[in-house]
C-alpha cells in the first residue's frame, strides 16, 4: 500500500493558508443534505461536532459517557500552548513549530506541526469568547506560564483545571448546537463497529449502554475522536473508561494504526501504593517549575527511608542527589518528560527509591518556599523576617500557585506536601500513536477521519506538555471543518445513506456474534483480572525501557493471555441490559490485540527516540536516535499472525535533524 | 480493616430496591472506589451480580461518581468526591451505608447509578455564549478584571455531579444552575444574552422536575467543589430583574 500524506505544495508557512484558500468547498444548501457522524465528545470531538453543526452539516454525535462533559479531556490540568507571544519573550509560530518537532524527536510531519502552531492562537481567542475563565493578570489581560521543556512562557491555564474549562467551553458550544437541532446527541452509546460501503466509511454500529440494544447509524462520513489507548497498561493517568475500541474496530475494517509503541510516560505521578491500585494520578508538570527532584546519595539512606526510619527532611543537603540538575545542567528539573521519567527509573533501579516499593523519587518544594518567602518579605518591607515568617509567606505563594494540586496530593496520600517532600514516580499518560491519517486527518479508509489523541499526527515520538489540548482543539475547531470538505465535496450527489443495506446488517450481526461469544465463555476469571495482568506484561516488557528479547517475550505472553481470556473470562448478566462488565470485556478484548501490535512495533523500531527507549540503542547512557534507518512512520495493518508494516518516509525540508540535548 | 457495607441494590428502574449487607476487607491507602472494586471482584468470583456504580476519572473532576455514603452525598469529608475519599477516613468494624443519589429528576438506572441527563437539558437551554467558531476577537481584546475572572472561575469549577440536588430536601438544582449562570454573567462576554439565559435555564430546570429552592443550604455543604450559595442569591436577583422587571 502506498501511503500518501497529501501534504500540499509550497512554502511551509504558506501551505495551510494556500490549501485552505483553494480547496473545494461544499455550498451551504449541500451541507444541509450531508450527514456526519462524530464519535467522541472530548476536546476534539465536541469542538468538531459543534463547529460542523454551525456550518450546517447534520451531525450525529456519540459518547459512551452519560454526558458529553465527562470525556477524559476534563481531567487535563496544566494548560494549553499558543504562540501568542503576549509575553514578548521571543515566541512565534515558527518557534512553537520548531519546539514541537524537536520535542517529538523528529518523528512527526513538518507540515502538520506547522499548521498546528498556526491554529494555536485562534484557539485561545475562541475559548475566551466562549467564556473560558483563563488565569489573568491584575491588568485584566491573559496570564501565561512556561511549561515542561520549553524556554518561553506560552502556556495559557485555568488554575490546575485547564482541560475542564476548555472542555466545558466546547461542551457549551455543542449544547447550543444540540438545542438548535443541528447536532443530535447520543449519550451512553458505544460504537462497536465501523460500516464500510464500497470501501468508504458510511456508518457505525452502536450499543445503547442502558438497554443493550444495537443500532445502525448511517452517514456520508465518520469522524472518530475517541481518545488515546494508555489504558492498555491498565494503570495509567487516563480515566477508567478510556479505551481503544473505536479505533481498533476501524483497524479491523482496514484502517492503519500508526506508531503504537510511542507512549508518553509522565514523570510526575503519585506512586503505586498497593495491588488494589486502579489508576494513577498525575501531579501537573507545572510542579517541576518550582519543585526539585532528588533521591538520597546512598542506598543506605534510601533503604532507611523505604523502611520508614528516615524522612526527606532528615537528610542534609550534602546527602542528596539532585540528579536532574546534575545530569542536565542546562534544563535541570525542566527536561522533557521522557528524559525525566527515565532518570527516575534509573535512580530507583539503583536502589535509591524513596517509597516502600522502591519505586519513587522526591519532588521537593522546601527551597521554593524559602525563595518565595524571602522575596515576599522583601516586597512587603519586612526588615528581618523570622524563619517562620519566611516559611509562612513562602507557603502562601506556593499555595496560590499549586494549591489544588497539593490538596489533591494530600487527599490521596494522607501527607502534607508543604511540610514534607512529595513522592512521585512515572506513569503512562498519553499515547502519541493512533490511527494513521493524512494531512486532511483522513485515514486510509476514505470517509473515515480521526482527530485528537486518537490519531498519530502531530507529536512524533514524544509530546510536549500543554500540546494535547492544543492539538485536540485545533483538529476540531480549525482543521476538520475545512478538510472534511475535501471528501464531502465529491459526495453532494450521494443521497442519504440507507442503514438497512447488507453491509449494515452484516456489521450488526458481527457485533451481536462478538458479544454473544464473550458472554458464552462463562469462565472463572473477572475481566478486571485479565486487564491487570495485561497491564503488568506491558509495563514489564514494553514500558520505560525496552529490548528485543523482552519485547519478543512480552508479545508471546500477551498472545497466551489473549487465548486464556477467550477460554476463561466470566461476564455476569446478559447482553440486553445495563452491563458495565460486558462493556469492559469488549474493550479489554481489543486491548489484548493492540498490546501485541504495540510489542511488534516496539521491536521493529530498533532505535531510541522520544518515549521509545531501546536499550540496544544508547550512547553514554542517553537515548540514541537512528535517522538513517528509522525516519519513518510505522503504519500497521493488523493480521492475527503477522501484522504488516507500511512505511511513510518522513522528509524534513525546513529543520535540520539534531540530537536532542538538554545537557 | 474489616467493614460491613450496607448497599442499595436495585435491578433496574422498574423494580423495587432494597439494602443488602456485605463484608469486605480493605486497606487504609485504598480509595473508596477501590474498596468497592474489591467487593465486586468477590461478587464476580462467586458469580453474583456486581454492584453498579458510576465512575471514570477517579480524581474528582469528571463528576461521574455519585453515591450517598452514610447519609451524605460523596460522604462527609468536605470538598471531596466519592472517588477521592480514602479508606483511612474509616476504621475497622465500621458499617458503611451506600445509596444512590435520590432525586425526582435523577431516576435510578441500577444500584448506585442514576440518570442525570436533566443537567444536560438545563445546559442546552442557555448555558453558553453564542459565538460560532471563527467569530472571536483577539483574546486580549476583552480584558477582564482579575477579581471577576477569579469569581467566574470559582463558579465554573462545578463538575455537574448532582450532589447538590441529592443533598437538597426539595431536590432543587439551583446550585448547579446558578453556578453556570454566574460563571457566564461575571464575564463581559456573557452579558449580551444574560437575561434570556436566566429565563430559559430556570424554565427548563423547573420543567425537568427539580424542586424549588427554600434556602436550606445543604447543597453548599455537600458540594465537592464548594460552590457557594452566593451563586443562588445572585441568580435570585437576576431572575427578579429579568422576569419581573424585564431588564436585560
Ligand atoms: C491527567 C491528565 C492530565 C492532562 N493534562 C494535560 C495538559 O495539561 N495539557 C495538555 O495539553 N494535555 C493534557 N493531557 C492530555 C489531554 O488531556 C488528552 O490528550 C486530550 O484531552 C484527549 O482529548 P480527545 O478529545 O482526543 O479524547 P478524550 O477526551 O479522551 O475523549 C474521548 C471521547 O470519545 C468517546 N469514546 C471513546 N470511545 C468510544 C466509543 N467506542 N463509542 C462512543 N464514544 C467513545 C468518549 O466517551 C469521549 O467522549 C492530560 C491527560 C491526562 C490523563
Ligand atoms: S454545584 Fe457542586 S454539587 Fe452541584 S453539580 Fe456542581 S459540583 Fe456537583
Ligand atoms: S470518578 Fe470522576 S469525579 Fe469521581
Amino acid at each position: 500500500m502506498k501511503l500518501d500524506a497529501k501534504i500540499p505544495e509550497g512554502e511551509l508557512a504558506e501551505k495551510w493558508t494556500k490549501y485552505r484558500g483553494s480547496m473545494n468547498l461544499v455550498a451551504p444548501n449541500n451541507k444541509r443534505r450531508l450527514d456526519v457522524i462524530v464519535v467522541g465528545t472530548g476536546l476534539a470531538g465536541a469542538s468538531a461536532a459543534a463547529t460542523l453543526g454551525e456550518l450546517g452539516y447534520n451531525v450525529k454525535c456519540f459518547t459512551f459517557h452519560d454526558s458529553p462533559r465527562r470525556a477524559h479531556s476534563i481531567a487535563a490540568q496544566g494548560g494549553i500552548n499558543a504562540a501568542k507571544n503576549y509575553q514578548n519573550d521571543g515566541d512565534s509560530i515558527y518557534r512553537l513549530f520548531y519546539d514541537t518537532i524537536k520535542g517529538g524527536d523528529y518523528r512527526s510531519r513538518e507540515a502538520n506541526v506547522h499548521r498546528l502552531a498556526e491554529c494555536s492562537t485562534e484557539i485561545i481567542d475562541q475559548a475566551v469568547a466562549q467564556g473560558v475563565p483563563f488565569a489573568r493578570e491584575y491588568g485584566g489581560l491573559l496570564a501565561n506560564r512556561s511549561f515542561g521543556g520549553v524556554q518561553v512562557s506560552r502556556t495559557f491555564y485555568a488554575r490546575g483545571q485547564t482541560g475542564q474549562q476548555l472542555l466545558l467551553g466546547a461542551y457549551s458550544a455543542l449544547s447550543r448546537q444540540i438545542a438548535k437541532g443541528q447536532v443530535k446527541m447520543y449519550n451512553r452509546h458505544e460504537m462497536l463497529d465501523l460500516v464500510k460501503i464500497d470501501g468508504k466509511a458510511r456508518g457505525i454500529i452502536t450499543r445503547n449502554l442502558l438497554t443493550g440494544k444495537l443500532d445502525r447509524h448511517a452517514a456520508h462520513c465518520v469522524v472518530l475522536a475517541t481518545g488515546g489507548y494508555g489504558n492498555v497498561f491498565y494503570l495509567s493517568t487516563n480515566a477508567m473508561g478510556s479505551n481503544v475500541s473505536a479505533a481498533w474496530r476501524s483497524v479491523k475494517e482496514g484502517a492503519l494504526f500508526a506508531n503504537p509503541c510511542y507512549t508518553q510516560i509522565h514523570p510526575t505521578c503519585i506512586p503505586v501504593s498497593g495491588e488494589y491500585q486502579s489508576k494513577l494520578t498525575l501531579m501537573s508538570e507545572s510542579l517541576r517549575n518550582d519543585g526539585r527532584v532528588w533521591v538520597p546519595k546512598t542506598i543506605e539512606d534510601a533503604q532507611a527511608i523505604q523502611r520508614g526510619e528516615k524522612r526527606a527532611e532528615d537528610l542534609p543537603e550534602e546527602d542528596r542527589d539532585y540528579y536532574l540538575e546534575r545530569r542536565y545542567p542546562a534544563f535541570g528539573n525542566l527536561v522533557p518528560r521522557d528524559v525525566a521519567s527515565r532518570a527516575a527509573k534509573v535512580a530507583s533501579d539503583e536502589g535509591k527509591g524513596v517509597v516502600k516499593t522502591g519505586l519513587g523519587v522526591y519532588l521537593d518544594f522546601a527551597d521554593a518556599i524559602q525563595r518565595y518567602g524571602k522575596s515576599e518579605a522583601f516586597s512587603l518591607g519586612i526588615a528581618n523576617p523570622s524563619a517562620e515568617k519566611i516559611k509562612e509567606l513562602g507557603e502562601a505563594i506556593v499555595k496560590a500557585k499549586y494549591g489544588n494540586l497539593f490538596q489533591m496530593y494530600e487527599k490521596i496520600t494522607g501527607e502534607n506536601p508543604y511540610k514534607t517532600a512529595m513522592k512521585i514516580y512515572p506513569a503512562v499518560h498519553y499515547t502519541m500513536g493512533g490511527l494513521w491519517v493524512d494531512y486532511n486527518l483522513q485515514t486510509n479508509v476514505p470517509g473515515l477521519f480521526a482527530l485528537g489523541e486518537a490519531n498519530f499526527s502531530d507529536h512524533g515520538a514524544n509530546r510536549l506538555g500543554a500540546s494535547a489540548l492544543m492539538q485536540g482543539l485545533a483538529d476540531g475547531y480549525f482543521v476538520i471543518p475545512y478538510t472534511i470538505g475535501t471528501f464531502l465535496a465529491d459526495e453532494i450527489r450521494t443521497s442519504k445513506i440507507a442503514n438497512d443495506t447488507p453491509e449494515f446488517l452484516e456489521a450488526e450481526q458481527r457485533v451481536q456474534n462478538r458479544l454473544d461469544q464473550l458472554m458464552a465463555i462463562k469462565g472463572n476469571q473477572s475481566v478486571e483480572s485479565f486487564h491487570r495482568r495485561l497491564g503488568k506484561i506491558m509495563w514489564e516488557y514494553c514500558g520505560m525501557s525496552r529490548n528485543a528479547e523482552g519485547l519478543k517475550k512480552g508479545r508471546q505472553l500477551i498472545r497466551e493471555l489473549r487465548k486464556e481470556f477467550y477460554e476463561d473470562v466470566y461476564i455476569p448478566g446478559t447482553t440486553d441490559e445495563f452491563n458495565p462488565e460486558l462493556e469492559k470485556a469488549a474493550r479489554v478484548a481489543d486491548f489484548l490485540e493492540l498490546g501485541e501490535l504495540f510489542a511488534v512495533d516496539a521491536l521493529d523500531r530498533g532505535e531510541s527516540c522520544g518515549g521509545h527507549f531501546r536499550e540496544e540503542s544508547t550512547e553514554n547512557g542517553e537515548a540514541k536516535r537512528n535517522d538513517e534507518d528509522y525516519t519513518y512512520v510505522s503504519a500497521w495493518e493488523w493480521d492475527d499472525n503477522n501484522p504488516i508494516l507500511h512505511k511513510e518516509e518522513l522528509t524534513f525540508e525546513n529543520v535540520e535533524l539534531k540530537t536532542r540535548s538538554y545537557k | 480493616m474489616n467493614l460491613t457495607l450496607k448497599i442499595w441494590r436495585q435491578k433496574n428502574n422498574g423494580s423495587n430496591g432494597h439494602f443488602e449487607n456485605y463484608q469486605v476487607e480493605a486497606e487504609e491507602h485504598m480509595s473508596f472506589l477501590e474498596m468497592l472494586d474489591v467487593l465486586n471482584q468477590q461478587l464476580i468470583e462467586k458469580k453474583q451480580d456486581p454492584v453498579a456504580f458510576e465512575h471514570d476519572c477517579r480524581e474528582g473532576i469528571c463528576g461521574a461518581c455519585s453515591m450517598v455514603i452514610n447519609g451524605r452525598p460523596h460522604g462527609s469529608q468536605t470538598g471531596t468526591t466519592a472517588c477521592q475519599l480514602h479508606m483511612r477516613a474509616f476504621k475497622t468494624g465500621d458499617t458503611i451505608t451506600i445509596e444512590p443519589f435520590r432525586a425526582n429528576a435523577f431516576p435510578v438506572i441500577k444500584d448506585l447509578a442514576v440518570d442525570r441527563s436533566s443537567f444536560d437539558a438545563i445546559m442546552q437551554a442557555g448555558g453558553y455564549i453564542s459565538v460560532n467558531t471563527g467569530q472571536a476577537v483577539d483574546g486580549n481584546a476583552i480584558p477582564v478584571e482579575k477579581a471577576d475572572a477569579d469569581e467566574a472561575f470559582d463558579s465554573a469549577t462545578c463538575i455537574g455531579c448532582g450532589a447538590c440536588v441529592a443533598a437538597c430536601p426539595n431536590g432543587s438544582a439551583m446550585l448547579f444552575t446558578s453556578a453556570k449562570i454566574n460563571h457566564l454573567s461575571k464575564l463581559p462576554q456573557g452579558q449580551v444574552e444574560h437575561s434570556r439565559r436566566v429565563k430559559n435555564m430556570v424554565r427548563v430546570m423547573d420543567k425537568e422536575g427539580f424542586g424549588k429552592c427554600s434556602n436550606v443550604g445543604a447543597c453548599e455543604v455537600d458540594c465537592p467543589k464548594e460552590i457557594s450559595t452566593d451563586n443562588i442569591a445572585a441568580l435570585n436577583r437576576y431572575y427578579l430583574g429579568s422576569v419581573l422587571f424585564g431588564q436585560d
